[in-house]
């Protein structure tokens, strides 16, 4: 048992933790709170796997960005306990089961997978240079596409965000415009 | 026993079912969509522990591409959300069935 | 000039441009102009095959095939879209492109006055296309294509006047038997494919000859019966030849260009190319000779009493048809290939001869109303006359050096053969004579408005015809016999597309050779004065009994077919319509209908609309597939 065992089995069982407390807790803003943590713990595990690079962007992108993103939408709607919706117990069962059923199997079926160890020594894969050389010469394209994505997302959430008044708008125009003439 | 491969795949599983469970137990579409982003980033790390694995730079890119589609999901997913909000006053997936139709 | 073959793919272009030029533009284009264009197409092709006909004489050329492109590849299977261009491929190009220019410029006369006039020279050249596809593939598929090719430009040519409905009729019957014939073929290919792995001629008759073939003899009688069946369908022998003097319905340069000199001798051609294989199948060949013998004797038999100027030619066809397969079943190959030549001559210019003959007639085909046309119509007449000269073997014209170049092997071969085809030799020479004092002497028996509008025809219709009469008087030098200081040219020329030759030159053949000449000139003279007492009247009513007249009605073969196929058949159809197709199928459509309808009304109560309950079905899904997986792939 050494430091990277120790640090691996406090940073799952922080990372499950943090899972079941999203899932379970009825507050969703509580629930934005425990996913934070979980990404935190997921990040501490790409570090451990020196994938410094990722553990940043994880924390930048989802941690921060899209996870503020989520909390603000819920503040937005002003969602709380008292509102949140809740399926009968029968049917939270049911999740529970073939969620656990779920997990069973595919246990099952990974169990007999060729186990592979880990070398514990650094290396230099997860650093922003080699990965910056992968992605701009074998990923260029996907890269230069993921910004057209990107793009196109933008622009979908603000035809889709936006309010359709300006039909109701135009009439209202033409009826002032009859009132002048 | 010293952590391998073995850990990381049912580290990464219990994640993944977490989401599952979350996704099917909870009526709140913003908790649903949350539940999908803990999945992805349960695929996220098992990716990353097998770049590490076998010394490939390949799957760490692979985790950035999936990001960045994820931040273009949630864009556009919240924005959804918020329309259906504004249009029915609630978050419950189960007032909308009507795909039933 | 040098390496004009490397060009080759010119001779087919220019027809199939004739062809989409005329084709698309049909509606709009002058007349005048798409005759023009569709004669230019094919007298350029000539022109080139003229050249590639001269190289490939010269004793350096080589044979190799020409790839174009790949037309198959899979796997190890390849098929390249490549032309071989040896002797044998060279002087039908001649033989296709120089008689079809002839025909082509025939026909800008002949067809002058018809509303079709360039959809019919797009079709006309669209068949010049496919015909030297046909003759030009170095392998067994691209001869299909153009098989088949051809075979639909017949159909479209004999049912070009299709507001006729007999006439559209000949051209199903036709298209029909062909296709009987082509599944000969295509299983016969598919034979070839299926033991030696290529249908390149070089590859197949290389593996034909390697001493590692193992496959059995009755195989390659297999395959070449298969073969044949193709050949029967295309060249019209027994059983399958009832389609070509219906395809009489066609105009007559296409019956000419057609049904005599081309398309139809495409078997002939196709069995000469596969000799090597022939040559291994030693029963096949014999089927190939007794089938070419029956139907020259029967066909001959049929033409006897024909009242139709052209169902005499197109008897006539078959009958001379079955002499050149009858020669290439006796193992003379060079001599069917010469053969094909000489009677592309005398035969194009007997149905040109012909039509002209119908045309001043004013559409008339019935030989009952005709006679004493030799003075109103005197190039036709004498033009016709050196054809019927030449197809009856008049000494030194090429039907005789040819025809007696037949007899002469099959009097090597068989006796009992020699005996029957000479017997027919002799009816060939009776119905043709007979055909030709019907229509040129004796008195006019056709009406008075007739008699007053009999003109020569104009000279786009006399070109041709003179050109072919000159052919069919010189066509039979290039392979004279030795007795008469003549040399084997074309065997030679042949033996560079390694085709074997029927040698008959030795001394003690020139006694049997001169027996043949005597009896020839004897027997014509005979003939000629028979039928001159016989048929050069002033009245005949063409109606006949007895035995006469059971020929007259073509041994009432089309009857039989008619009763024993055709009807049965019928009958067969309406019971399988009344109860495999309403009840069976129809019962099967309609239940498989009725099924999805009553398990969607079910399955429609699954979709509540609720998509927690989908992700739930999704989930249980994913759990099924990996039980599955578990527990089956181990």
């Amino acid at each position: 048992m050494d430091i990277y065992d120790i640090l691996f089995w406090i940073l799952s069982a922080f990372a499950v933790g943090c899972a079941l407390g999203v899932i379970l807790s009825r507050n969703p803003v509580n629930s934005v709170m425990f996913l934070i943590g979980t990404f935190f713990a997921i990040s501490g595990h790409y570090i451990l796997m020196n994938a410094q690079f990722l553990a940043i962007v994880n924390i930048i992108v989802y941690a921060g960005a899209i996870m503020v993103l989520f909390l603000f939408v819920i503040m937005l709607m002003n969602l709380n306990a008292d509102v949140e919706p809740q399926k009968g117990q029968l049917v939270q069962l049911a999740g529970v089961i073939s969620g656990g059923v779920l997990f069973l199997v595919i246990l099952a079926s990974i169990k007999t997978a060729k186990t592979e160890s880990i070398d514990k020594t650094s290396t230099d894969i997860g650093l922003i240079a080699d990965l910056g050389k992968v992605l701009f010469t074998r990923y260029v394209l996907p890269f230069e596409i993921s910004s057209v994505l990107f793009l196109s997302a933008m622009i979908g959430a603000v035809v889709i965000g936006k309010k359709e008044e300006t039909k109701s708008v135009s009439k209202e125009d033409e009826s002032e415009m009859k009132q002048f003439l | 026993m010293p952590v391998n491969s073995t850990h990381y795949l049912f580290l990464s599983l219990l994640l993944f079912s977490i989401g599952i469970m979350g996704a099917l137990m909870r009526r709140n579409a913003i908790i649903i969509f949350m539940c999908i982003e803990l999945m992805l980033n349960a695929v996220n790390l098992l990716l990353v522990a097998f770049s590490k694995i076998y010394g490939d730079a390949d799957a760490q890119l692979f985790v950035f591409f999936i990001m960045v589609v994820a931040a273009a999901e949630v864009a556009v997913g919240l924005a959804i959300i918020v329309m259906m909000y504004r249009k029915v006053h609630s978050v419950d997936i189960n007032i909308l069935n009507r795909l039933k139709h | 000039m040098g390496n004009l073959s490397q060009l080759v793919y010119l001779v087919p272009l220019f027809p199939l441009i004739g062809f989409l030029i005329n084709g698309l533009f049909w509606k709009r284009m002058p007349k005048n102009l798409g005759g023009i264009i569709g004669c230019v197409a094919i007298l350029i092709s000539f022109v080139i095959s003229l050249g590639i006909f001269l190289e490939v004489k010269s004793p350096a050329y080589h044979d190799e095939p020409k790839i174009l492109f790949d037309f198959i590849r899979s796997g190890d299977f390849y098929i390249p879209f490549a032309f071989q261009v040896d002797a044998l491929s060279s002087l039908f190009l001649l033989i296709i492109t120089g008689i079809g220019f002839l025909i082509h410029v025939y026909s800008t006369s002949y067809m002058h006055h018809d509303e079709g006039m360039v959809k019919y020279f797009a079709y006309l050249n669209l068949f010049v296309f496919f015909m030297l596809l046909l003759v030009l593939g170095a392998n067994y598929v691209i001869m299909f294509i153009g098989w088949e090719g051809v075979g639909l430009c017949s159909y479209l040519l004999i049912g070009f006047w299709f507001k006729n409905r007999d006439y559209t009729n000949a051209g199903k019957k036709a298209f029909i038997m062909n296709r009987i014939g082509d599944l000969g073929f295509l299983v016969g290919l598919l034979l070839i494919l299926f033991n030696f792995h290529t249908l390149s001629y070089h590859e197949f008759f290389d593996k034909l000859h390697s001493p590692q073939s193992v496959v059995p003899t009755s195989t390659y009688n297999w395959i070449a019966i298969c073969l044949f069946i193709g050949a029967m369908g295309k060249s019209a022998q027994v059983p399958l030849y009832t389609w070509l003097p219906d395809a009489m319905a066609g105009p007559t340069p296409v019956s000419a260009l057609i049904h005599a000199a081309t398309m139809v001798t495409a078997g002939i051609y196709m069995i000469v190319r596969s000799n090597a294989l022939y040559d291994l199948a030693p029963m096949a060949l014999n089927l190939v000779a007794t089938v070419g013998l029956i139907t020259a004797l029967l066909a001959a038999t049929m033409a006897l009493y024909q009242n139709d100027i052209k169902k005499v030619l197109a008897y006539s066809t078959v009958s001379q048809l079955g002499f050149m397969f009858l020669a290439l079943g006796v193992g003379a190959y060079t001599t069917g290939v010469f053969h094909v030549m000489t009677h592309a001559f005398f035969k194009a210019l007997l149905f040109l001869g012909a039509g002209s003959v119908i045309h001043a007639m004013g559409g008339e085909q019935d030989i009952t109303r005709m006679g004493g046309l030799r003075k109103k119509l005197p190039i036709t007449y004498f033009t016709f006359l050196i054809g019927v000269l030449a197809i009856s073997g008049f000494p030194f014209t090429s039907g005789f050096v040819s025809k007696d170049e037949i007899l002469m092997a099959v009097y090597e071969h068989n006796k009992l053969y020699f005996y029957l085809a000479a017997f027919a030799a002799i009816l060939t020479a009776v119905y043709m004579f007979r055909l030709l004092m019907l229509v040129f002497m004796g008195g006019f028996r056709g009406t008075e408005d007739q008699e007053h509008h009999l003109h020569e025809s104009p000279a786009a219709i006399t070109f041709p015809l003179i050109v072919l009469a000159i052919f069919s008087l010189v066509g039979g030098f290039v392979q004279l016999p030795h007795l008469f200081g003549g040399h084997d040219f074309l065997n030679e020329f042949l033996a560079g597309a390694k085709i074997p030759a029927f040698v008959h030159e030795d001394a003690s053949t020139a006694m049997k050779e001169m027996t043949l000449f005597g009896a020839t000139v004897v027997g014509l003279l005979i003939i000629f004065i028979g039928t001159r007492k016989a048929f050069a009247v002033k009245q005949f009513d063409g109606n006949y009994t007895g035995f006469r007249k059971v020929l007259a009605n073509k041994w009432y073969v089309d009857e039989i077919y008619d009763a024993t196929i055709v009807r049965p058949m019928e009958a067969m159809s309406n019971v399988l319509d009344k109860f495999a197709e309403k009840k069976g199928i129809d019962g099967i459509v309609n239940g498989v209908g009725k099924t999805v309808k009553w398990g969607g009304d079910r399955l429609r109560l699954l979709q509540s609309g609720q998509v927690g309950f989908y992700i739930f079905i999704m989930v249980l899904g994913i759990v099924m597939l990996f039980t599955l997986s578990f527990f089956w792939i181990k």
